[in-house]
Formats: C-alpha cells, structure tokens, sequence
C-alpha cells in the first residue's frame, strides 16, 4: 500500500521533490510549498494517510477525486482553514518557500496564502469594501482604492463594476459574487490561492470566465484547485494529484495523468469506471 | 351527499370558523386595551403632565415630570449594565465557549429571564438598597439592568449563531484574527438582530413595576443625583391607580399612554434602523 501512495513513477527526481513531480520532469522546478508525511484526523477518523505533494510555484495543481477523497481537506490544511474545526488534528509537515507552516502565526500564513470557497461567500458590504476588507484589517499602506481597482482587474471584474462599487455584493450574479471573492483574496497579494471547487455552485458561462481567469493568474501566484470536474482539471492545470480514500494515489504532470495514468485505479477514475 | 362526507364538512367548517373565532379575540383584546389606553390616556393627558410635578393631595392637576426623568434615568442605568453584559458575553457564547460551558449559561438565563420581576426586585433589594440603608435610582437601575441581561444575551447570541459560517471562512482566509472576524464581519453581520434583541429587552423593562416598588420606591418630588428615591412612570401608574381621587385615575392613564408611546417610538426607530445596511440573504 505504502508504495502506491508515492508519485506514479520517481524517475528523475531528487530525493526533496520525492512525492512532487512525475516523469517528465527532469529540471527541478522551484516549489512554492511541500507536503511530507501528512496524516489529517477528524477526531478519531483519519480522512488523509501519508499524503506528500509539491506545489510548484506559479503553477496551477489540480486535486481531483471522488466526494470524500480527501481532496478539500488536503487543501484546507495549506493555509490551516482545517483549524477552525473542532477536534480536527494534523501530523506531519507543510512548508512554504521551505518555511514550516505549523510553526508561524496562523494569521500571517493566511496573508500569504489566500482561499476561495466552494459558494460565493461576500461579505455583506459594499463591494468596495469586501475587496479592501483584507488591505484595511491588514493595515495596507497601500492606496486602498487603487489596489481594489487593480485586483477587481486582475479577477476581470473591473469593467463589470466599475460603475457601481457602493453597491452591495450581493447585487452580484452567482459568478461575479464569486469573481469578487477572487478579487478580494487577491487584494492581500498572496503568494498562493487556494481554491475549493470554485465553480461548482456556477453556471457553465460563469464557470468558463472563472476557469480562463485561473489561466492567467498563474503569473501572479500559484494556485491550487479543488474540483470534482475532471474536464476542468484538464483544462485549467499543470500538475494533477488523484486522491482516493485519504490517499494520493498519483500525482503528475496534467497531460500525463489524464493520457497515460500510472495507477489502475487513475484509469478507473478519468474513464468514469467510478466516482 | 353521503352522512359521512356531509359530517366531515361540518367539522371542517366548524374548525375553521372557531380558529377564526379565536384569532379575532386574540386580536381584538389587544385593540380593545389599545383603544381604551389611547381613548381615556388622550383626554388625560395634557402639557402640565409633562413639566409639573405631582400637586399634593387633593388638589387636582400636576403633572408627572418627575417620574418621567426618573424613569429616564432608571433605564439609562439599566441598559448601561445590562446591555454590555448580554451583548458581550453572548459574543462569548456564541464564538469561543465549548458546548457544556454555553449551555450551562444559556439555562441560567432562561431561568434568569423566568424569574417573576418581584423576586429579581427583593433580590437588588437586599443586594443595592439594604447595604445603603435608602431606596435609590441606582437600585432601581440595578434591578432592571439584571433584568435586561439574560433577554440581551439570548437575543444576541441567536443572532451571531445565524450568521453563515463561510462569512467567518472568508475573513479567517484573509488573515482575520479570531477578535478581528467578530468585530469587523459578524457582528456587523448580526447587528440588526442585536439591536432588535437590545430594544425587546428594553421595552420590557421599560414597563416593569415589581422590581421598583422596593428599589426605587417611588417620590413626589424631584430626585437629583442618583442615590435618593426615584419616582417612575410604571411606578406611579400603581399608585395612582389604586388612589380613590378622579384626578390621579387620569393620570395614571396618561402615564399608561406615555408608556405606551415610548415603546411604540421605539419600535419605530427600531424598524427605521433596520431598514438600512446590507443584510445577509438567508440561505
């Protein structure tokens, strides 16, 4: 079982990358964050086994896998949101840019490592203020307004709101709603954004912006992606890591897990055999 | 029609008929006693109330202005104490206390908030007027200020509960300190249910008599500062109601319209409150 949970093929890869990159790898890519050894319990139920993978910077990394897999949880833990749960405890080690981040003050790991959530959740503001929310609490020195302008921008919102930034978030479609919650995670610059199934409360033309804006934040931070849409992972991500019961059965270059998957049970997966 | 369907729709009928029945007496006694307080209260009621002291004995006119102010004051008191008290420690129950420890508190201010008014009355008695040897405004604040408590904390508490998880999500994954996410979403969040919960509480003391008759007391006259007897207006309505002369009947009654007017004040600026900001649409 052990060895299944390793990457599909190590080939090539140096002993610190182990469980980061499959194959095709043969440079090393510089990673924004690793996970080793990570074991995840919900109170006496273990939900993540031994789970190692590398974020490599200004990529995107897709976790894919059937409802209960593991994969929210996998993501929860990389800016500690698995905290604001009860009785939830975390074994083993996440670093970003080679720093513990069990070890440093949670709130400045989360200035550096923004989320999305599954719904679009705004505040109940005015749209200006949900994306100045993180710069104000946050005491930016930045010019409030012109970073709200520049990251409604970059989540290409802008055009759409420009003409009303009082007004409130919730005057926004499902899609928008979610764009600004990009927006306002991206405000506080982050190193990372997480995103959990971000499209799946979305409707396909929604969905399509969200996924071509992904695409072009790749420049900006690196990013990983929850979704239970294997086309979407296909789409929009550079590396994909299959999770099955708790376990990262194979994670690769996209391309590759989605062509020529090194598991039985990948295969089974991408060919809709199960999930 | 057969017997059997004809019967089943006389007992639909007559159901529906004594539901109606009943709905039109519950509402009716409410604007019976409305009607006959704003009827007998309007005729009383006249500018004097409002700046005259009570007359002595006998002679008719006066005013209640007195009571009035101390009622003012009493409420002021009251609301300092118990409003901080229920909203703070409902921001703890509601957001840091494990379960045994919330309800634990959560039952004793519903037995709190059971408690019959007199007994929270005897209560301050022995606690803020005993020790100083005087009834004063400061215990009749006190009394009602324990009162306002557990219908504070419960009301505040209900509502910070509502608020949606993903809203403390989103503020936690941008960095929000625990304090920082109550203080700048959920409570903001929550407020106008707060500030419906403050002004239950306070209307209901507002009309409170109990626990005054042995805290406050009751005075003719004015009460500086704020260690003397007070007069009140729920106070004064129970005296006067019971007194034998025609003249303080109507005053009662326009004590009971002033009451009356201010709950009802109140409320409106309440509504008016509300109807502004942004609210969380519910899921």
């Amino acid at each position: 079982m052990h060895a299944s949970v390793r990457p599909a093929v190590s080939v090539n890869i140096t002993p610190s990358q182990t469980g980061a990159i499959g194959r095709e790898t043969t440079t090393a890519l510089p990673m924004r964050m690793n996970v080793s050894k990570v074991n995840f319990f919900y109170g006496p139920k273990q939900t993540l086994f031994d789970v190692n993978l590398g974020v490599a910077t200004s990529k995107v990394t897709a976790l894919i896998g059937p409802s209960g897999c593991g994969k929210s949880t996998l993501l929860r833990t990389l800016n500690r949101m698995h905290e604001t749960v009860r009785h939830a405890r975390l074994e083993g080690e996440i670093t970003l840019d080679g720093q513990n981040i069990l070890a440093q003050d949670v709130t400045q790991l989360r200035r550096r490592v923004g989320m999305v959530f599954q719904r679009p959740n705004p505040f109940p503001k005015s749209i200006f203020d949900n994306v100045a929310y993180g710069l104000r609490i946050n005491g930016s020195k930045l010019p409030i307004s012109e970073a709200v302008e520049k990251s409604l921008r970059h989540a290409a919102l802008w055009d759409e709101v420009k003409e009303h930034l009082h007004k409130s978030a919730y005057e926004l479609s499902g899609g928008q709603q979610q764009r600004l919650c990009i927006a306002r995670a991206l405000a506080v610059e982050p190193e990372v954004l997480l995103l959990d199934e971000p499209c799946s409360a979305l409707d396909p033309i929604s969905t399509a912006k969200i996924e071509e804006l992904l695409v072009q934040l790749k420049d900006l931070c690196t990013i990983v992606i929850v979704t239970h849409n294997m086309q979407q992972a296909a789409r929009v991500s550079d590396f994909t890591a299959f999770l099955l019961t708790g376990q990262l059965i194979e994670f690769s270059p996209t391309p590759q897990l989605f062509t020529t998957p090194g598991d039985a049970r990948t295969e089974a997966y991408i060919t809709g055999r199960f999930g | 029609m057969s017997p059997r369907l004809r019967w089943r729709k006389f007992v639909s009928g007559f159901m529906l008929t004594m539901t109606g029945v009943c709905a039109l007496v519950a509402v009716s006694v409410l604007f019976f006693i409305l009607g006959y307080l704003v009827y007998h209260g309007g005729t009383s009621i006249n500018w004097s109330f409002f700046t005259k002291l009570p007359k002595p004995v006998g002679e008719t006119g006066g005013g209640m202005a007195n009571a009035i102010v101390g009622s003012a004051k009493m409420l002021l008191l009251a609301s300092l104490l118990g409003v901080p008290i229920g909203f703070l420690g409902a921001i703890y129950l509601a957001e840091f206390s494990g379960s045994k420890v919330a309800f634990v508190v959560r039952y004793a201010a519903d037995l709190l908030n059971g408690v019959p008014s007199i007994v929270i009355g005897i209560f301050a008695y022995g606690l803020a007027v005993l020790p100083f040897k005087h009834f004063s405004t400061m215990a009749g604040g006190f009394a009602l200020g324990l009162m306002m408590i557990p219908i504070t904390l419960r009301g505040t508490e209900e509502f910070l509960l509502a608020v949606p998880r993903a809203l403390r999500e989103a503020a936690m994954a941008l960095g929000a300190s625990k304090w920082k996410t109550i203080a700048t979403v959920i409570v903001p969040a929550a407020y106008r249910g707060i500030l419906t919960a403050v002004l239950l509480a306070f209307a209901r003391v507002a009309g409170e008599t109990a626990p005054l008759l042995f805290t406050a007391l009751g005075n003719r006259f004015w009460s500086p500062g704020w260690s003397q007897p007070t007069a009140s207006l729920p106070e004064m309505i129970f005296r006067y109601a019971l007194a034998p002369y025609e003249d303080w009947h109507r005053q009662a009654w326009a004590a009971g319209l002033v009451l009356l007017g201010l709950i009802l004040v109140i409320n409106i600026v309440a509504r008016a409150v509300l109807a502004r900001g942004i609210a969380v649409p519910r899921a």
